[in-house]
């Protein structure tokens, strides 16, 4: 149990990840109400956005800025600084990850007007008649 | 005209034509067709280019804006990228043709929209096929798939719904390909797929690379509809604008699975995944198999000609995974040949299909009978499409699937060979109860459609659809010279035909 716990603690942000990740992958495919799997894919979507920022993090170090001249004189120290590419990329996926949440925005609308509801399973009886 | 940057010409085309068609065809409508074409005619004409010039110089590499790899963006032009650009801007090309007429259709005043969206689909496919970095992968595949959200919530009816549930789906492969990455990322340092590869060998971290590999696999089979991920794919396909369909269709199923083969044997190697994962490799080989049959059975139950199509398109794509699967050369042969005739196959007969749309107004099977008198050069491409699905001879199916064959004996996978032969079969019934019913069925109804229902389709559906069918016969003529010059390139070291 103990072994358990440290191991848990040690590694807390890949367990945070995996756990929102299930929380949305849940949504997504468990909830009938087309609001909520969109929320389900945001929340499913954030995890993996966390779990890259999270792995670009080190113990004690600062942000990648760094004065050239200290730089020209005595190289990096890359166990100071902060791996700031994941978080670049993760600029790009939270780009991505608006526009797709905009389109499925714009599509639920279009979705309401054509069948006056976001509950799946209306939907689909509204289709069948 | 042979300059270094081409490949990055036929991407740029596509990409600022889908500008200048938003703001010219707010102006006038009479500007989008010319640009379109102008823009993906110039793309085919480059592909070719580069394709020739890849042969004659052998691969090479494009680092953007300088930045040297691996930390800038790469791309990289082999024989098997060269080959697939020409084929997304050919395909492309004539799916246009016939997709401006039924825009103006369906769509009417909200043309330049449509447009715009679709000419960024083109870009971003032919942007897929060059990446050689694993990071720009990922935002390619989201700037393909957020077009083709738009353009299939453009359909009819039930069109937004299918495309929302495409939207569920499509990000839950991203994103699990993202992960993949993130994997990899965190093991090696590195998004260069050839740096990745150099690295890869290397670490003694079985079970994270195994995750990895894992996860870059099963995002690209939801992104590539595989059974049983395929769930998405007949609504989103059937639902969608007759012109959004017949590019959608034969192009992004056939990006996605040679992407699985760039993930395969670009990042990972053949070694990895045939040898240390022999179980793997097997489970992969039944599980296509599997999928084979039970896409095939259900096409059988469709009563609507574009739901049937794609439900086989799903039976296909598990072609191509389980012949790359084979671990063997023929196998791969198959599987890459397969793409190229597949995407042609397949743009033939949804061309048909959006012919028949545009004349009768219906594609239930009800209202096939007597199409033949109807519509007789249409059906005609019809049928040899129907042949080359069904794999009869002289039509480019059949050397595809004669290879894919020939690679499930070579590897002793029965299973794969028995479903390859029963889908065949399954294919020739339900293409031959169309043929049946538009050949010997009397004209039901006729009074009702002889105003409209009557006659070809107009010259810019019927000349690409034509165009397609004649180049199912010459595929299947020239694939001793493509497989002899092009796919035995493109096959990893060690694998010959």
């Amino acid at each position: 149990m103990d072994q358990l716990l440290s191991e848990i603690v040690a590694k807390y942000n890949y367990w945070i990840y995996v756990v929102l990740m299930m929380i949305g992958f849940y949504a997504m495919i468990g909830k009938r109400n087309l609001v909520k799997k969109l929320l389900g894919m945001n929340i499913f979507q954030t995890a993996i956005i966390l779990f890259y920022v999270s792995i670009g993090g080190k113990r004690g170090a600062g942000i990648p800025i760094v004065d050239k001249h200290a730089v020209m004189l005595h190289g990096v120290d890359a166990s100071r600084i902060l791996n700031p590419l994941p978080h670049v990329l993760m600029l790009t996926a939270i780009v991505v990850s608006v526009s797709v949440t905009g389109v499925a925005l714009a599509i639920m609308i279009r979705i309401h007007r054509k069948f006056g509801t976001l509950e799946e399973d209306e939907i689909l009886e509204k289709i069948g008649q | 005209m042979n300059t270094p940057n081409m490949h990055l010409y036929i991407l740029a085309a596509p990409l600022l034509s889908a500008f200048a068609v938003n703001l010219l065809g707010r102006v006038s409508r009479a500007w989008i067709g010319p640009l379109i074409l102008a823009a993906l005619g110039f793309s085919t004409f480059g592909a070719l280019l580069t394709l020739l010039r890849v042969l004659r110089d052998g691969a090479y590499r494009y680092t953007v804006g300088n930045w040297q790899a691996p930390y800038g963006i790469e791309l990289v032009i082999d024989p098997l990228s060269a080959l697939m650009l020409l084929l997304v801007s050919s395909v492309a090309l004539l799916a246009t043709c016939s997709a401006l007429k039924s825009v103006q259709n369906e769509l009417p005043g909200r043309e330049h929209l449509f447009f715009t969206l679709y000419m960024i689909l083109v870009a971003g496919l032919l942007g897929l096929v060059q990446t050689g970095d694993a990071f720009n992968l990922y935002v390619l595949l989201e700037i393909t798939a957020i077009t083709t959200y738009g353009l299939i919530a453009m359909g009819p009816d039930r069109a937004p719904l299918a495309s929302f549930n495409y939207i569920i789906m499509g990000s839950i492969g991203a994103c699990f390909y993202l992960l993949g990455v993130g994997y990899l990322y965190i093991l090696t340092g590195t998004l260069n797929m050839a740096d990745i590869a150099g690295i890869l060998p290397g670490l003694n971290a079985p079970a994270a690379v195994a995750t990895a590999f894992a996860f870059l696999m099963v995002g690209l089979w939801v992104k590539m509809a595989l059974f049983p991920l395929h769930v998405w794919l007949p609504n989103a396909y059937s639902q969608a604008p007759t012109g959004a369909g017949v590019m959608i269709a034969p192009l992004m199923t056939k990006v996605t699975v040679y992407l699985m083969i760039r993930v395969m044997f670009s990042i990972f190697s053949p070694g990895y995944e045939f040898i240390q994962h022999a179980g793997v490799q097997s489970l992969i080989v039944w599980a296509a198999s599997l999928a084979i049959l039970c896409a095939s059975s259900l096409a059988l139950a469709q009563r609507d000609l574009r739901r049937m199509l794609t439900y086989i398109l799903v039976a296909e794509v598990a072609y191509m995974v389980g012949g790359v699967w084979l671990a063997n050369g023929t196998g791969m042969t198959g599987a890459i040949l397969h793409i190229v005739n597949d995407a042609m196959m397949t743009l033939c007969l949804f061309l048909a299909a959006a012919a028949i749309l545009y004349r009768t107004g219906s594609l239930e099977f009800d209202r096939l009978h007597g199409l033949y008198r109807r519509m007789p050069l249409t059906m005609a491409a019809f049928t040899v499409g129907a042949l080359s699905m069904i794999g009869v001879p002289p039509t480019c199916g059949f050397f595809s699937k004669w290879y894919l064959i020939l690679g499930a004996v070579r590897a002793g996978h029965w299973e794969f060979m028995t479903a390859l032969l029963i889908s065949s079969l399954i294919n020739a019934v339900l293409f031959f109860r169309i043929l049946e019913l538009a050949y010997f069925q009397p004209v039901a109804g006729l009074q009702a459609t002889t105003q409209q229902g009557s006659g070809e389709a107009p010259l810019p559906m019927l000349s690409p659809l034509l165009i397609s069918a004649i180049a199912l016969l010459a595929l299947g003529f020239g694939c001793g010279p493509l497989i002899e010059n092009v796919i035995r390139l493109a096959l990893p070291p060690g694998f010959a035909p």
